[in-house]
């Protein structure tokens, strides 16, 4: 019964502030200019007697994956920061009065953001296939909008997108400095594990530790993305379940280390 | 009506590394009356009452809202209101929204954030985000806060800082109004003039120690009663009263009589046909017992 209220009043907190749309405005934006454009780029390949990349029946999903691929980053903002203000704004003070139960309290948050990342993963697949989908046609691609596969896709990266979110809570649980958290999902996601994934693909072993990154899990599980494809496919690759295993490992592991160190501090 | 239950504090301790930032508290907090929780700036009053609302883990002791600590509540915001000092407040967040997230989570109606913000008078501002908030607009949203679940007990830390003249009457009524309902008021503050006006029973701690707690009244534990006197021949007033037998020291605006009462100065001028211009009893036992109490360095 209290959780049920905790979700609620979590929900209120995530949408009574300007952060989600202005961080969802900016995704949109970014993951549309990038399917968009990669879809123009595929497309005037196609039509170039150089012969296309990719056989034609890939390009879709690829270029719908630029939801994940590139948008990933917006949940776990969005889950890091939910945490991140509490500390900051000492709003813990007033959430662990209205409820004591300061596990509750998590759980609700980790459900919340779990669906508000499903929720931005709407929008960026709304973006990523919206503008995929429009410039592929006007090149004459099939944009393969009825085809089962794509509908399993488009369920895959929502899931994705839902466990990003919950990774940034249990980021955000972990580093409660808001200006450390945000550096860290920059510094992380846009710098440190594109490196990693390249570097690892060089030797075998390191290949098998790589495609645990959070990154590869991620991709595994949504099936197809630009590093997959410049990787040339051939690279090692968890099955997409285990992929969305491997997150979903990384958020409880980052959540429960979180809970037992800031989350039970005393709120002073 | 919601009743007041007492809040008991039974050996209180918390330690922070070597240093003890409250030791061994323990006494009754009564419903029906307003009690002053009252201690000089660090003297342990927050950490206290952040212990007895389960936000800080007391290193021994306990504290309780009769006999049940705050995170065993059932409904804790229709049991206890709390406003405590720091600003709990996300900027960008209306003040309606600020107190919908928390009735939500507590399961109120949702009227309740409309009624809080009408009881502190906050009702024109509720669409205003909070971060535009004057600091005795977030001391009456605090209050809101607290008032949210309507709750027998009323815990509040320094709530009349940082309110204007008017909002300090106003605060006043309030808490003695809710008093005289049957709840608990419990209010910190770290200077005994602030609620000199509005508590009847007053625990004074320093140091993280209990130093005194009883009625006001007995705070004025000091023998000594001073009268201000004053006329238009001063010169010879305070003749007269010295050859009477006390000690009398000038002030810019009269003399000053130790240990007398008005009564039997006025007498003395009386006799000595001195037309007075001025004559009072001055009461200063009440801050200077509770300087003593909280010792001279706690009062800057």
């Amino acid at each position: 019964m209290s959780l049920v209220h905790a979700v609620r009043s979590e929900t209120t907190k995530i949408t009574s502030t300007r952060l989600w749309w202005v961080l969802a405005l900016i995704m949109v934006g970014y993951v549309g200019i990038c399917a968009g454009g990669l879809g123009a780029i595929f497309g005037g390949l196609g039509t170039n007697t150089n012969g296309p990349v990719l056989p034609d029946a890939q390009i879709p999903l690829l270029i719908y994956g630029f939801a994940t691929s590139v948008g990933y980053v917006f949940p776990v903002l969005f889950g890091a920061l939910a945490v991140t203000s509490e500390f900051r704004f000492q709003s813990l003070t007033p959430t662990f009065l209205a409820t004591p139960r300061r596990g509750v309290v998590l759980a609700a948050k980790l459900i919340t953001l779990f669906l508000a990342g499903a929720g931005f993963g709407v929008l960026a697949l709304l973006a990523s296939m919206g503008a995929g989908a429009a410039v592929l046609a006007g090149f004459g691609i099939d944009p393969l909008l009825s085809d089962p596969a794509t509908w399993a896709f488009v369920g895959r990266s929502l899931l994705a997108m839902a466990l990003w979110a919950a990774i940034g809570v249990g980021l955000g649980t972990l580093v409660p400095s808001q200006v450390a958290a945000i550096v860290i999902v920059l510094a992380f996601t846009q710098f440190v594990e594109p490196l990693l994934r390249l570097g690892s693909g060089i030797t075998d072993w390191s290949a098998q530790i790589g495609q645990f990154l959070p990154g590869s899990a991620s991709d595994a599980l949504v099936g197809s993305s630009i590093y997959t494809a410049m990787s040339g496919g051939g690279g090692v690759a968890l099955e997409w379940w285990q992929g969305g295993l491997v997150l979903a490992a990384i958020a409880a592991v980052a959540t429960l280390i979180g809970f037992a160190t800031s989350w039970r501090r005393d709120v002073s | 009506m919601p009743t007041g239950v007492p809040i008991e504090f039974s050996g209180l301790t918390k330690q922070f590394g070597q240093v003890a930032a409250v030791s061994d508290l323990s006494f009754t907090v009564e419903p029906g009356q307003v009690t002053g929780f009252l201690g000089p700036n660090g003297a342990g009053k927050t950490t206290t009452l952040r212990m007895l609302l389960g936000l800080v883990q007391p290193s021994s002791g306990s504290a309780s809202f009769g006999g049940t600590a705050y995170a065993q509540l059932d409904s804790p915001l229709s049991t206890v209101g709390a406003s405590l000092e720091a600003a709990s407040f996300h900027p960008g967040r209306s003040a309606r929204n600020h107190l919908a997230v928390y009735a939500q989570a507590a399961g109120l109606p949702k009227t309740a954030p409309d009624a809080a913000l009408e009881k502190v008078g906050l009702a024109g501002y509720a669409n205003r985000r909070v971060g535009g908030y004057s600091l005795g607009m977030r001391q009456r949203l605090g209050l809101a806060f607290a008032l949210l679940g309507d709750p027998g007990v009323l815990v509040l830390d320094e709530p009349i800082n940082g309110l204007d003249p008017e909002g300090i009457k106003w605060i006043r009524l309030l808490l003695r109004a809710m008093a005289a309902e049957g709840r608990t008021v419990l209010i910190s503050s770290h200077l005994l003039s602030e609620v000199q006006q509005t508590v009847d029973e007053v625990v004074i701690i320093s140091h993280g120690t209990l130093v005194h707690r009883g009625e006001l009244s007995t705070l004025d534990t000091s023998d000594t009663k001073q009268v201000q006197v004053n006329a238009d021949d001063r010169d010879r007033l305070a003749e007269i009263i010295r050859g009477a037998g006390y000690t009398v020291s000038n002030l810019r605006s009269g003399v000053l009589v130790d240990n007398a009462e008005a009564g039997e100065i006025g007498r003395l001028a009386f006799d000595a046909g001195i037309p007075l211009t001025g004559l009072s009893q001055k009461r200063t036992g009440l801050e200077e017992s509770f300087l003593t109490l909280v010792g001279e360095e706690g009062a800057l």
